[in-house]
């Protein structure tokens, strides 16, 4: 067991040696900067600025006023000054305020991330596992029966759209069957404690997670299903069978490790739109995290908010991309010992 | 011709091409077969289909007819696909074009850039233009269109770094060709296909992010949309869900086309995928989406 651990941990060091991983951490600084870059332009972008803002709201817009609120917000400044300043305040974690709520942007931003997390961290986890699974089913005979039936509503769940899925949903197991809680991330009537409180939990993630887990499901299915024939058909596969490999044997021992890098890949490609789906989701459910608060920064035009929420996203699919490569490193030996 | 008798011995292409026929027709015929404002109330609100003579679908909850609405909805629901997909195109094969003719120090900018767009998510991203540039239909064509370019750049780039090694290229060179000459008529032209496949794929994706922006209440007010529709179906949800159920089925139904489509096309034109018999997607144009 130990000797399994420290195994995985040198690879995991021997990778993070590696050339990918250089390239991650480059780009996430580089992502870092473009991403605050953006926010300012798209603050700059927007009609009036800050000051007039809060001027308009506290009602006093006294010329003097107005000049003290510009000199404290750096507004007098020009704008190469004003992009510097937003920059060093954005690496130190200071995104601003947001008016919307009140609060410190980041503050907010900690406050609803470990929601969105446990969502799309589960449905993730669902989809991928489920996804690769029907799609090594689809593959053992393509335009089998099997296949036919799991390609067919791979491309249904590939083409609804998720709010209406999330929708129909709810109208199915909330309204109709009153199975399952329509919205919330725990039941606010009854206190529940320990494992109760778990339970209620649980409960009310069913439907927000399906929703996400029958799109990227399908999305899954698909792509390991394409995976797996071109697999299927390479010359070590041969061999495995030649050497009279039995046919499960070779799927789950030779081929799958190959089909799965694919699927990594996508795993990293998608986490991006993945975090932009959680709004729609979110929203939908009343789940209370960075997709609600993105939507609620968008009624309100909490610009500061909203490009808050966008550094944070780039920086997580950044994140998942570097926990991407260390998985490929562990899967494909190749990567490991070309440097 | 064999690919194009290839394509239309599919399945696949019969329906995707049937749904999409649809759609288009449906949106041709809006002006025609329902001349009014898809908007104004005109009936009793909250009927169901069939409840009502002259309303097969039924009404909303302020008694607008949804078959009214569900032939106008496609009107922009096509437009705005359509018209994001030549904005994604001409900025893909721009960008990815010249990063993968060039190469060196333009490539490694242009990808930065193109890898940058692809790492903030797409829809947040297009939300907050919009938001801050006041819902519209351009607007909305605007903020998708600058955020769906990236997959098409990235193919276009290696399209374009294998072809420019190719003897024909080479001979134009010779010849004294300008470097305008061998990206848009060398070039380009042979590197139109996998382009022009995953077209479809494009338009799939900006008609379910414009159904997503209107469902969030981020629509052109002035206009219907399905998206819209389902939105304001929304607050009927539990007495009234075949308005949720109606104008939901119609984006589902023309995606569905669209990616039928654009399998059929996968299938028929990338020689890659028709050697290996049965494969079907090609992973690297499965774009984001909602």
């Amino acid at each position: 067991m130990l000797q399994m651990t420290s195994g995985i941990v040198g690879r995991i060091a021997g990778r993070i040696a590696g050339r990918r991983v250089r390239r991650r951490l480059i780009q996430l600084v580089l992502v870092l900067l473009g991403t605050t870059v953006l926010n300012f332009v798209l603050l700059k972008l927007m009609p009036g600025d800050l000051v007039d803002v809060i001027a308009s709201e506290s009602g006093n817009v006294s010329p003097q006023y107005v000049a003290e609120l510009r000199e404290a917000y750096g507004l007098n400044h020009s704008v190469a000054w004003q992009l510097l300043h937003y920059v060093g305040h954005a690496l130190r974690l200071d995104l601003g305020f947001s008016f919307r709520f009140g609060e410190p942007v980041a503050t907010l931003i900690f406050e609803r991330l470990p929601a969105t997390l446990v969502l799309t961290g589960t449905a993730l986890v669902i989809s991928v596992l489920l996804g690769v699974l029907l799609g090594v089913l689809a593959a053992r005979r393509p335009h089998g029966f099997v296949d036919t039936l799991l390609s067919t509503l791979a491309t249904l769940g590939y083409s609804a759209p998720m709010f209406w899925t999330a929708l129909m949903l709810i109208v199915v197991f909330g309204v109709h069957l009153e199975w399952l809680p329509i919205g919330g991330i725990v039941d606010t009537n009854i206190a529940h404690h320990g494992f109760g409180l778990l339970l209620d939990r649980l409960r009310h993630l069913v439907l927000p997670a399906a929703t996400l887990v029958l799109y990227y499901v399908a999305v899954f299915a698909r792509l390991s299903r394409a995976s797996m024939i071109e697999t299927l058909q390479e010359d070590f596969i041969r061999t495995a069978r030649a050497k009279g490999g039995r046919p499960w044997y070779v799927v789950t021992h030779h081929a799958l490790r190959h089909a799965v890098l694919p699927v990594l890949t996508m795993l990293g490609l998608q986490s991006s739109a993945l975090l932009g789906g959680s709004i729609i989701v979110e929203t939908v459910f009343g789940w209370p995290g960075l997709g609600q608060l993105s939507f609620e920064a968008i009624k309100s035009r909490d610009v500061n908010l909203l490009v808050g929420v966008l550094l944070l996203s780039a920086v997580l699919v950044v994140v998942l991309n570097l926990v991407v490569d260390l998985l490929y490193g562990l899967i494909d030996p190749r990567t490991r010992h070309r440097q | 011709m064999k690919k194009i008798l290839h394509f239309f011995g599919q399945p696949s292409a019969f329906f995707g091409v049937l749904l999409l026929v649809l759609a288009v027709g449906a949106a041709l015929s809006a002006n025609w077969l329902f001349p009014g404002d898809p908007l104004d109330m005109v009936a009793a609100p909250y009927q169901w289909p069939g409840a009502t003579s002259g309303f097969p679908l039924g009404t909303d909850l302020m008694g607008r007819d949804l078959l009214a609405g569900l032939f106008h909805g496609a009107r922009v629901s096509l437009y705005v696909g359509g018209s994001v997909a030549v904005i994604a195109l001409v900025l893909g094969i721009l960008i990815g074009g010249i990063a993968g003719y060039f190469g060196g120090l333009i490539d490694q900018l242009l990808m930065a850039i193109t890898e940058f767009f692809q790492t903030v998510p797409p829809f947040l991203l297009a939300i907050i233009l919009v938001a801050i540039l006041t819902p519209s239909l351009t607007t909305i064509v605007f903020a998708l269109g600058v955020t769906a370019w990236p997959s098409i750049a990235r193919l276009t780039r290696g399209e374009f770094i294998v072809l420019r090694e190719r003897e024909f290229v080479s001979a134009s060179v010779a010849i004294g060709a300008s470097d305008a000459h061998l990206i848009f008529i060398e070039i380009l032209p042979n590197a139109m296909t996998p382009i022009l496949v995953s077209t479809a794929l494009l338009v799939a994706n900006a008609i379910l992010s414009e159904a997503a922006l209107s469902f969030l209440g981020l629509g052109d007010p002035n206009v219907v949309s399905w998206g819209s529709m389902v939105g304001t179906g929304r607050e009927a949800l539990r007495t009234a869900w075949y308005m949720i159920a109606v104008p939901g089925s119609a984006i589902a139904l023309t995606v569905l086309g669209l990616n039928l489509l654009s399998d059929a096309l996968h299938t028929a034109f990338n020689p890659r995928l028709r050697r290996k018999r049965g494969a079907g997607v090609a992973p690297d144009v499965q774009a984001v989406r909602l």
